[in-house]
Formats: C-alpha cells, structure tokens, sequence
C-alpha cells in the first residue's frame, strides 16, 4: 500500500462531503486523511485527501470520484513538485525544570507556544507528516496531554492553479424526439 | 412574470421537461404538487397501488421507449417504497426521475412525521439527487434531473422537494444553461484508440463482439449488425442486450454468463480478442474473474470510464457513447480494409457453429402430461412474434424468457439484471405498455416474483393498460430450489410457496386476476398452452393472467456455478461439454 494524496475540487453544495465519504465506504477505499476548506473561487471548495492504495484501486478511486456529479476536478499531488502541510495544537507538560527544555524543542521546530498554564504549555506546529512525527517524538517525554491535529493540505509548486478553467455551464438540450422501437 | 406556486412551478417543469407519464401516489409532503397535477394536459399521472410499481413502471417505460421514466412520492415511506427501484434503475442504467415531497423547510431534521432522509438514502443508488427548499430553484433542478437521467450513462435521479418550496410563491423561469460544471459524459471517442482497435481486430484470429446493455441504451443495434456484417466476428449479447442483434442472425451466438449458451460461454473463453461493447464485465457473465477468457486481448468501449478497467484489465480504452463508438470503429475497420488489412476469423467461426451445433439450448422432457416452463416461454416468444415486449422478475423463468425467445428487435427485453429485483415484471410491464401502447407487452413472471407486485393489476385495469401476464407457476421459489437441489443436498429450506395436501391453491391465481378486473385463464396440460395463449392473445380490452402450472423439477442449464470458471460450463446436469481444441 502506498500513500497519494488527491485535490478534489468540488461544488460548495450541503452534502459532498456525505457523497464523498459514502462513496470512499462503499468501494471500500481507506481514508488516511481528509481536509476541506474554501478556495479563490466562492463557489468552489477543495478537498486534500490522502487515500492509502495500490496505484490500480486508485485509478478506480479518482475514476469513482469523477462520476459524482458535484466533483469538478482531481488532480494527484506529486511529492515532488508539491507542498503538503498539516496543523497540529497540543498541550504538553512543562514544569519549572523542563519548561526550558520544551520551549528550546518548540524554538527549534519553529512551533510556536500559543497558551500557557502553570504547569503545561499549549503549542502550534505546522508541517509535513514527516515533520510533525518527529516533533511529537521529541516532546513525548515531556508528556503530551492533548492532541488535535488537521487534516492534511497541499498545493503544487510552481504558478500554475488547478481551479483554471474548471467552471463551464451546460447549455439544455431539447427533450429527444420520441423513440421508435 | 405572473406568481405561481412552486406546486405549479413543478408541474410546468416536468412538461417542459418532456414527460408525458407520471407513476405515482399523493400523500402530505406531495399534496400541492397533484392539484395543480390535475389540471395539465400534458402529463398522464397515473395512479398506482404501491410506490415500488411506480417505480418499476417508469423503468419499463424508460426501457420501452429510450425515454425518460417519471414517478412521484410522497416523504417519508412513500420515498423509502421508491428504494428498490430506484437502485435497480442505477444498476441497469435506466433514465428515471423520481420527484418526492419533503416535509416543510423548517421542519426538515426534526423527525416530523413521515420525514425520511431520503436524498441521504439515495445517495449510493442515484446518479445523482437534490434537495429543493427554494421554489426558485424547482425548474432548474427539474431540467437538471432530466439531463443528467438521460446523457452519458443513464442513471436515477431524484428531487426531493420540500413541501414549503411547493406551497411559496415564485416564478417559473426554464433555464437556458445548467450548472453543472462537474458533469460533462465523453460520447465522442478518441480517434487514435480507435486506430488500435481497428488494428487488433485485423490482427485477430479468434475475436468476439460482447455486447451489453450500453448498445440499447445507446440505440446502436443498427450500427452494430454493420460492424458485425463487415467483420464476419461472432456476437454474444449478455441479459441487458438481449435483442440488442437479432437472435436469428447466424453470427448470433447467445447469451453468455452463469445460464448462458455453450457457444457464448466458450466464444469469450477461448477468444484472443474480446470486443467489449456497452458491457461491464459482470460476475454473472466472467465466472471466476482469473480464470475468464484467459488469451484474450480487450478492447473496452463504455461511456463511463468507471467501467473500464473495474474487473478487467483494458488493452485498449475507449471511452463514447456505443453509437458513435461502433460506428467510428466500422469507419476505422473500412479504411483497414482499403488497406488490405482484413482479419481472418474462418476457423474460429466455423469451430463455435460447431459448438453451436452441437451444444444448442434445450431442455428434458418434464415427466409425461406435465407442462414444461421452457416450452410454455418458447411458445409464447413464438406465437406473439418479435415485434413484441417481454418483461420479466427475477429467477428460472427469467433465464428462459431470456433464453427460449427469440429477440429480434432492441427494447423488446426488460428485465432487472444487475439489481435482481423480484416483482419487477408486472410493474416493468405496465410502464412499458403506456409508453409502447400499439406492442403487445407480455409480463414473464415467476409464481413467487407475481406475489410482490401484482397489486399494480388494479391499476392496470383502471388505467385501461391491457398488459398480459403468464406466470410460470410452479408453486416454489424454483431458482432458489435449483440451488438448493444443487448445491444444499436437496434439502428445500423455506422455497415452497404451497399447502400441500389439499384441492386449493393459495392464490388461486384466475380468481385473483378476476378479483382485480383481468381476465384470469390457466393451463396446465401441454395439449392446451398454444389455445391458452391464442386466447390470450386476442384479449386486448382488458389485462389478461395465465396461470401456467408447470412442473416443479425443471432446471436452468447450461450453468457455471457461481464463482466456477467459465471452463467448468455443465449444458446438463454433471455433463460438460468437449471442445477440440485443435479445430480452433
């Protein structure tokens, strides 16, 4: 099994998530992770998804995901030629004698401490996977209390935006004439 | 612009939609939508005994005319009765709309009464589905439903609408432009793809056309007798297709799958070029999947790229629409041909008549004085003629129907096949007969699948629908009895629908048809079934039900047991058919 991650463009209508969802269930195809959030367009939102599947399943994953009527666009994200990130908050232990142990490990991540108890520190991080588990690791000793972490989202490099030229209405064709067997 | 309701508004929608026949029940949720219903010239609402007949009957229309089929329901059960339907139609790709009433805007998410999530229900059984709360939106979405109904692979759609959004004022406007920026179906396929095509089947030596319910759907039949002529290949149409080639063409081999021909079967198993038209590759019809066809090549042409490549490996890819598919592969195959680059198929051709030969359906004789379902279903096929519509449910009379009568003509075969839905054949025919009023429609039907629908004989009756129905009675759930006779050491665990022991028959089917304002006729001596269906046939006031008591033993061969290869095809029982694979 190998991790893709996916960009759905998608109409901003009460329910895609609910296709989407439902239909990732039925195929039985396994979510790792999934963010949604609006884009440049007001009508439009994007979906990152990062599914776990063997390269034919995910032919069939982007090829089911295109019949629904509210998916405009699925691009694959390259991991080379683009940038994932994920937020993560969390609240870890810092006593008097390790508070300065953990705010030099936050330092060094680039994290940043965005509240602070007597006897704990809650901090943000964004990053790749990669970045983020290795953070995790380090702070584990300190005592993680609490964790809450975002779905993953990603853009490719370069100029270009995958949104262009992805709204085109459709003229009504006239009903079909009456159908001689 | 004048102020409508929005009741109105829909009205007015589903006429400028085209739709001239509406299957339906009213009930709370709906009820603006039927007063202004009553008053349209052009839509025909009838009115039937349970939801699940409405849909079925704006199937078989769908099915019978290529149009689309409309039914209507209320919220809550009357939308859940529309289920069934509704995922047969999205497993057999039939152009429907179905419209149900929801409760008012406010109260939607309340558990009010008869509410049901219905768009949520119908979510994984649709193409496609809305909710209407606005009034403004009901044309809109109206045209959208029938868009989507009908272009690029067929498919259900409903539109559930919110009693608020029916009772509110609004204005109607049809809208010029859709927006669905996430729907644009390929029909037009890619003229490379069809160079290699076209190459490949020069190239064959032992190649097969198999054709699916896509041709139908696509009204490609004439298109496709072109290619068939041209190239000289053999044709196996599957259960969707049947009728899709005449089934007296000589390079007609049959259907292929679970209860197909000896010659179908054996045409895909050892082709080396498989030429997928419309079809999807179904269980039913590849057996165990890594043991189907296992030299063949594919060519898979199909308008949703889903399909491609779901079951099967594809060597070539096309995604179209059918029609356009085969008629740009014949362009393709002529210029080939120009080119001296004809294939060269006379071995294989003249192996599978062979196969034909000696392999040809038939049946055993039924214990003296018993009538034998397959010889009542290849009788009716012949005495009705070709230009007649069969529908049929579910099972051993199904597979009969399917394979003792000779189709001729495209959308003269409508059963349920991907979803398999029991009782889909009185309701199918019905539907079928308002849109096809001129054909007689003969309703195939199983004593067992008859049960679950018949009550749409009341509307048939009232609705003046003279459909006819021969119920293949032999008192049991016969497909799940083969089974059991099969694969259960005989042991008939809960398939025997009758009391033994005693004169009375429970229905007494005649009496019941009476009952519903149908001529009722039974037979059950094979001396009798030509006069029986004669009579039948000149019944055309009124819905007529035969009762044929046939025996209860007969089997569906040929047969590949499910999950078996297709090579372990038995055309009897424990017999299996020889090939010399040295003439091929």
């Amino acid at each position: 099994m190998t991790k893709h991650t996916l960009s759905v463009l998608v109409e901003d209508k009460p329910g895609v998530l609910a296709r989407i969802a439902g239909l990732f269930s039925r195929r039985g195809f396994n979510i790792d992770s999934l963010a949604v959030g609006p884009t440049e367009h007001p009508e439009i939102s994007r979906m990152t998804i990062v599914v776990n599947v063997e390269s034919l399943p995910l032919e069939q994953v982007t090829k089911q995901l295109n019949k629904l009527v509210e998916v405009i666009k699925i691009v694959e994200l390259d991991p080379e030629h683009s940038v994932t990130r994920e937020l993560v908050l969390l609240k870890v232990g810092a006593t008097a004698e390790t508070r300065g142990q953990v705010l030099d490990t936050v330092q060094l991540f680039r994290a940043k401490v965005i509240d602070v108890g007597t006897d704990a520190v809650t901090v943000q991080i964004t990053g790749n996977a990669g970045k983020i588990a290795d953070f995790l690791r380090v702070l584990e000793p300190f005592g993680i209390r609490e964790i809450v972490q975002s779905g993953m989202v990603g853009i490719s490099r370069g100029s270009r935006s995958i949104s262009e030229r992805s709204l085109k209405p459709v003229a009504v064709p006239a009903p079909p004439a009456a159908h001689v067997g | 612009m004048s102020e409508i309701t929005g009741a109105q508004s829909l009205v007015t929608s589903l006429e400028a939609a085209g739709a001239k026949n509406v299957f339906g029940i009213p009930g709370g949720a709906i009820l603006p939508a039927y007063d202004p219903l009553m008053d349209s010239t052009k839509v025909r609402h009838i009115l039937v005994r349970h939801e699940q007949g409405a849909g079925h009957a704006a199937q078989g229309y769908a099915a019978a005319t290529g149009e689309v089929g409309v039914c209507m329901a209320t919220s809550g059960p009357g939308a859940t009765n529309l289920v069934t339907p509704i995922a047969d139609a999205h497993m057999d790709s039939v152009p429907m709309v179905a419209v149900t009433g929801q409760v008012g805007a406010s109260m939607i998410g309340t558990d009010a009464f008869q509410e049901a999530d219905i768009r949520g229900i119908t979510m994984p059984i649709t193409k496609h589905n809305f909710l209407v709360t606005d009034p403004d939106e009901i044309p809109t979405k109206i045209a959208e439903a029938f868009h989507l109904a009908r272009t690029g692979r067929p498919g259900p759609v409903l539109v559930d609408i919110a009693k608020s959004a029916l009772q509110s004022m609004t204005t109607f406007r049809w809208p010029t432009e859709l927006g669905l920026p996430g729907y644009r179906p390929v029909t037009k396929p890619h003229a490379k793809q069809m160079r290699e095509a076209a190459r490949m089947i020069g190239d064959a030596r032992r190649p097969v056309l198999y054709v699916g319910g896509g041709v139908i759907r696509a009204r490609a039949s004439r298109e496709l007798r072109v290619l068939a002529e041209l190239t000289g290949m053999p044709v196996v149409t599957t259960l969707m297709a049947r009728g899709a080639f005449p089934d007296s063409h000589p390079q007609h081999l049959g259907m292929p799958g679970m209860h197909g021909t000896v010659a179908a079967v054996a045409a895909l198993q050892k082709s080396d070029l498989i030429i997928s038209l419309g079809a999807r590759f179904d269980d039913r019809v590849t057996g165990n999947l890594d043991a189907f066809a296992p030299h063949a090549q594919v060519i898979h042409a199909d308008i949703d790229p889903a399909e491609i490549g779901k079951n099967r490996h594809a060597d070539v890819p096309i995604v179209g629409d059918a029609r356009e598919v085969i008629s740009d592969l014949v362009v393709a195959l002529q210029a080939a041909a120009e080119n001296g680059q004809t294939g060269d198929y006379e071995q294989w051709v003249g192996f599978l008549a062979g196969i034909k030969r000696k392999y040809a359906l038939g049946w055993e004789q039924p214990p003296a004085g018993l009538l034998s379902p397959q010889s009542v279903i290849q009788r009716l096929g012949q005495i009705s003629g070709p230009e007649t519509v069969f529908t049929s449910g579910v099972g051993q009379h199904q597979m009969w129907a399917a394979q003792f009568i000779g189709y001729e003509n495209p959308n003269t075969w409508i059963n349920s096949g991907g979803l398999g839905t029991m009782g889909f054949s009185v309701p199918a025919a019905m539907g079928a007969k308002v849109g096809r009023p001129d054909a007689t429609v003969w309703s195939i039907d199983g004593d067992g699948c008859f049960q679950m629908t018949n009550q749409e004989l009341a509307t048939c009756a009232i609705e003046n629908i003279p459909i006819k129905v021969a119920i293949i009675n032999n008192e049991n759930l016969g497909m799940v009895r083969q089974w059991q006779t099969l694969f259960y050491g005989e042991r008939y665990s809960n398939t025997d629908l009758q009391k033994h022991g005693g004169p009375v028959r429970i229905p007494d089917f005649p009496k019941l048809a009476e009952a519903y304002g149908c001529v009722g006729l039974s037979c059950d001596r094979p001396e009798d079934v030509d006069s029986t269906i004669e009579k039948a046939m000149e019944i055309n006031d009124v819905p007529v039900v035969v009762d044929f008591r046939v025996h209860k033993d007969a089997m569906v061969w040929p047969m590949v047991a499910a999950g078996a290869s297709n090579d372990d095809i038995k055309y009897a029982r424990d017999l299996a058919p020889e090939f010399d694979e040295d003439a091929i």
